[in-house]
């Protein structure tokens, strides 16, 4: 196996023995992203030198003998909306081309700190707005398992450079299930904390209330190293909860018995793929022979989830992407406008893609005046129904098993002109948004068939309950 | 037919933070242009604002002098709106669930009786930066450039109700705008320079014929920088509506604003052309909890009011009523006086200078008290100087002046002057014995008891030595050789 399709936790034992250089994985890793020549077009922004320069001080700290953290040396791909000081950001967008922050997100901050190698900035559907990395204005990105079929989205190009060795870590975020979506379509570990467990600073935002960052990784003991780095209040996020934070590689250490997992019958209906299904139930099937009980639950409101996110995401980014007006930063069309006004017609209406344009539309309309009680008021009614759902069913089990997605990756092109179709790819994703809740996709595929995703729902700031069940059942699947 | 004016409110101070309301920066306005400024103020992307601490205390304090509920929980919202002054698209603001509701503030109503303007809210939200315009406006120049280091510092908006005694004249609309100004100076939370853009107030006016109950179509009036262009306004609006309404016209609901220099009010928008918001709760910042401790440390903290000055100024420093409301007025004039009361022996006499001869040099140049070139310690020292009878009055006001012009001490200026008064007794006996002869008529009247010669006498010993007689020495001697 190469240095580059090796997980984080592997490396890090190599690195520490000095059997290997964090020079030598960044090299590994580079040249397979040369050898793909951006044919699945992972990347928008590469960082190569700087990546070689942080490899060789992150070299330096294991011959001197200061304590290294985990990450020490190890390559991290980073979702390209989450802004990198000096280093291009550009979500995916045609506005922010060129776009170059002043600043580093919190994040990044923390994964520097540690000493990770930034690999470069991930492809992604634009401002995070889509579920097949389509809707890039840097092209789509293709599946590295079938590179006729889409990734997922939005965090696309994160989940696909680590399924291609094209990073060991990834860093996405998740606003309806950008994160654990892809993580599925991909066939590797995808995690969505807790909204407030990791800082959104720098994060560009989409759907304030929705949009958390978190880990893409082989494996879930990945995931928990790289939670471990970014989490953690900050002071710059009034929405980041301050509350201490476990070491979650421990909870890995806990075996499983006697855990009651939830399986709610509304995820199980019409809609979702046999071969998912199938491979789901097996899944539950391994999990309640290790031991664990599983309990029929209902989430009755499960139904609304989809249009309720809609509301609520739309209404909010219309908001959060008026500062792309051309005035500041970013693309500015049309120096020869007679007004301000057509600057910003002309800016907008050639800066942003038709996804987020019908976002920005739609989010509009549901706050404009005489329309705002009948759907954004009443999302927000609806989105509590939807929490407490998880609330009730939460007293009687300690997290929730459900696929991740109703299908394997689906084709390019397959649903791009169907917006609804393609919205109904997260039904099952964004609920969890909508309360807050941490969630982790992990493959579940059996046969070498496509990748198909089994979903852990846990309590909020129960991450450790999430990564304890789906590491035991990568574990299982390991052995079998 | 005669009419009722409903006037109302909506005014804007600026709050004396040292920082702005959602980042870091500094509030100083005296900056180089683009100096203050973040990736938080500049809405660059995935920027995130933190509430300043400060600025909530200084609403509620705010909220608390003008006699508002405070709320136990409260909320931001987002005001969405496109103008390139306005980095993120939106302004951060409040809608629902203001810091402070249902207030009031007690004016002499036209009547001379108390009355009680009704306040709705009182709620804190951003400004945004300035506009620097090549030519005339937005729409006319060929580029224009936008200064940041305004963008982001908190206001307090004080919304009057007008369904709860609306001010019903241009005299109560002034007292009201003064008052609001003096409380807010009071309690530290704003400077109120009008000149400056620390308060900016926008008004709402409607006629109704006397004694109506029901309200009149509403027009809404901006721009207007000073208290003195308000009242211009409303002045013009009034007989605007009046004249429309008599001609059997009528009101058109719409934003005008005062053009100042022909003195009339010209439509903005009209009421089909109100832009919609979009208010929503702002998600990227929690809803915020103010327990009763909260509540009670500002209190505790808030300077005290006018009212209560006034009251201080009466009892401890024995000034009459008058005087102590006129000392009040402006904090820094009360300021200057409460320093100078406890370095003067006659308090009362300090707080006689202050107001009839510090104000009219103020006036004349006119620079605010904060501004005066005389420190009150130096302001003092004259004051003792003409207590202890050691100058006249005509002399206090001439070094007065010169202390004005030169900031120095009086002292100084009295030696450099020659205005050192003659206390040489044997000098000034001279002077006296010889006043006594030049008048024979008014010493025979002293001696026959009358008191009122003696000034007159007093007076031309004055003349002899151009004021610097000392007056008391003068006094004892004139007497001294009438006895004789």
């Amino acid at each position: 196996m190469e240095l580059c399709d090796r997980s984080a936790l592997d490396l890090a034992k190599m690195l520490k023995k000095r059997d290997i250089s964090s020079r030598e994985i960044t090299e590994s890793v580079f040249k397979r992203i040369d050898e793909d020549k951006g044919s699945i077009n992972a990347f928008i922004t590469l960082n190569r030198e700087a990546a070689f320069k942080q490899a060789d001080m992150a070299d330096k700290k294991f011959s001197s003998k200061e304590k290294t953290p985990l990450l020490n040396g190890i390559p991290i791909a980073v979702k390209d909306n989450i802004c990198t000081q000096q280093i291009e950001t550009t979500c995916g967008s045609k506005i922010l081309k060129n776009y170059i922050p002043p600043y580093n997100a919190t994040v990044i901050k923390k994964i520097l700190r540690d000493g990770a190698v930034l690999i470069g900035k991930t492809n992604m559907d634009e401002f995070a707005m889509g579920s097949s990395t389509e809707n890039s204005s840097f092209g789509p990105v293709l599946n590295p398992l079938d590179v006729e079929r889409v990734p997922g989205g939005s965090s696309g190009g994160s989940a696909a450079a680590v399924a291609a060795g094209q990073t060991v870590l990834a860093i996405g975020s998740d606003t309806g299930g950008s994160i654990r979506q892809p993580a599925s379509f991909c066939g590797i570990s995808g995690m969505k904390p807790t909204y407030g467990r990791v800082s959104r600073y720098g994060l560009i935002s989409y759907a304030s209330s929705l949009d958390q960052i978190g880990p893409l990784c082989r494996t879930v003991e990945d995931c928990s190293v790289l939670l471990n780095c970014i989490c953690g209040h900050d002071e710059n996020d009034t929405t980041s909860a301050n509350i201490t934070t476990p070491d979650f590689t421990e909870a890995l250490k806990k075996d499983i018995k006697g855990m009651r997992i939830g399986l709610p019958k509304e995820y199980f209906v019409e809609g979702l793929d046999k071969n998912v299904k199938s491979n789901v139930m097996n899944a539950v099937n391994s999990l309640s022979r290790q031991g664990a009980e599983i309990v029929d639950i209902s989430l009755p409101h499960t139904k609304y989830a989809i249009s309720t996110y809609y509301l609520i995401a739309t209404a909010e980014a219309s908001s959060n992407l008026s500062r792309y007006d051309g005035v500041r930063y970013g693309l500015r069309t049309g120096g020869d406008v007679p007004d301000i006004i057509n600057m910003y017609e002309k800016t907008r209406s050639e800066g942003f893609g038709s996804e987020v344009k019908r976002r920005i539309m739609l989010g509009t309309y549901v706050l404009s005046a005489g329309y705002y009680d009948a759907y954004y008021l009443k999302a927000q009614k609806a989105r509590t129904l939807i929490k407490s759902d998880f609330d009730k069913a939460f007293e009687a089990v300690d997290c929730i098993v459900t696929p991740t997605s109703p299908s394997v990756a689906f084709k390019i092109g397959e649903k791009i002109e169907e917006p609804l179709q393609m919205y109904l790819v997260d039904i099952y994703t964004v609920s969890l948004n909508l309360a807050g809740l941490p969630g982790i996709s992990v493959d579940c595929a059996e046969n070498g068939g496509l990748p198909a995703g089994l979903q852990i729902i846990g309590k909020p700031f129960d991450e450790e309950t999430v990564l304890q069940v789906a590491y035991a059942y990568q574990r299982i699947r390991g052995e079998n | 037919m005669d009419y009722d004016a409903v006037i109302c409110f909506e005014v804007h101070a600026e709050l004396d933070t040292e920082s702005k309301l959602f980042c870091r920066c500094s509030t100083d306005s005296n900056s180089q242009p683009n100096t203050n400024v973040c990736p938080v103020c500049t809405a660059q992307p995935g920027a995130l604002p933190v509430l300043n601490r400060k600025a909530v205390e200084y609403c509620v304090r705010a909220g608390l002098s003008l006699n508002c509920t405070i709320a136990n929980h409260a909320r931001f919202a987002r005001k969405n709106y496109f103008y390139p002054d306005l980095p993120k698209g939106y302004q951060i603001s409040q809608f629902e669930f203001p810091f402070c509701t249902d207030g009031y503030l007690e004016i002499t109503g036209d009547d001379g009786n108390p009355y009680y303007v009704g306040i709705e809210r009182v709620h804190l939200e951003e400004d945004a930066g300035k506009l620097l315009h090549s030519s005339g406006s937005l729409k006319t120049s060929k580029h224009s450039l936008v200064d940041f280091n305004r963008a982001g510092v908190p206001l307090i908006e004080i919304v009057a109700d007008h369904t709860r005694n609306p001010l019903r004249s241009l005299k109560e609309a002034r007292l009201y705008l003064e008052k609001i100004k003096q409380i807010l100076q009071y309690v530290g939370v704003s400077r109120c320079r009008m000149e400056t853009g620390e308060l900016r107030c926008d008004a709402n006016i409607s006629i109704r014929p006397k004694g109506a109950k029901e309200f009149g179509d509403r027009v809404e009036m901006k721009n207007m920088a000073s208290f003195k262009l308000v009242l211009e306004a409303l002045s013009y609006e009034i007989k605007r509506q009046s004249e429309k309404l008599q001609a059997g016209e009528t009101i058109i609901q719409e934003t005008r604003m005062y053009d100042e220099e022909n003195r009339v009010t010209v439509p903005m928008r009209s009421k089909e052309n109100a832009p919609d918001y979009r208010y929503f709760p702002d998600p990227d910042l929690v809803e915020i909890d103010l327990d009763r401790e909260f509540i009670k440390t500002v209190t505790d903290d808030t300077p005290e009011l006018p009212e209560q000055k006034v009251d201080r100024i009466i009892k401890e420093y024995g000034i009459p009523k008058g005087d102590a409301v006129i000392l009040t007025k402006e904090k820094g004039v009360s300021d200057y006086f409460i320093k100078c009361a406890s370095l003067c022996r006659d308090r009362n006499r300090a707080s006689k200078w202050i107001i009839k001869e510090l104000f009219k040099l103020l006036n004349a140049a006119s620079i605010s008290i904060e501004k005066c070139p005389i420190i009150p310690e130096r302001f003092s020292s004259l004051i003792n100087l003409l207590s202890n009878g050691d100058i006249t009055d005509s002399i206090g006001r001439t070094v007065l002046e010169s202390m004005f012009d030169t900031g120095r001490e009086p002292e100084d200026i009295i030696n450099e002057k020659g205005l050192k008064p003659v206390q040489d007794t044997g000098m000034l006996r001279e002077i006296v014995n010889e006043v006594i002869q030049e008048n024979p008529g008014p010493v025979a009247q002293i001696r026959q008891g009358e008191t009122k010669p003696i000034g007159y006498l007093i007076g031309q010993v004055m003349n002899k030595t151009g004021g610097r007689a000392h007056p008391k020495k003068t006094r004892e001697l004139i007497d001294e050789g009438i006895r004789e």
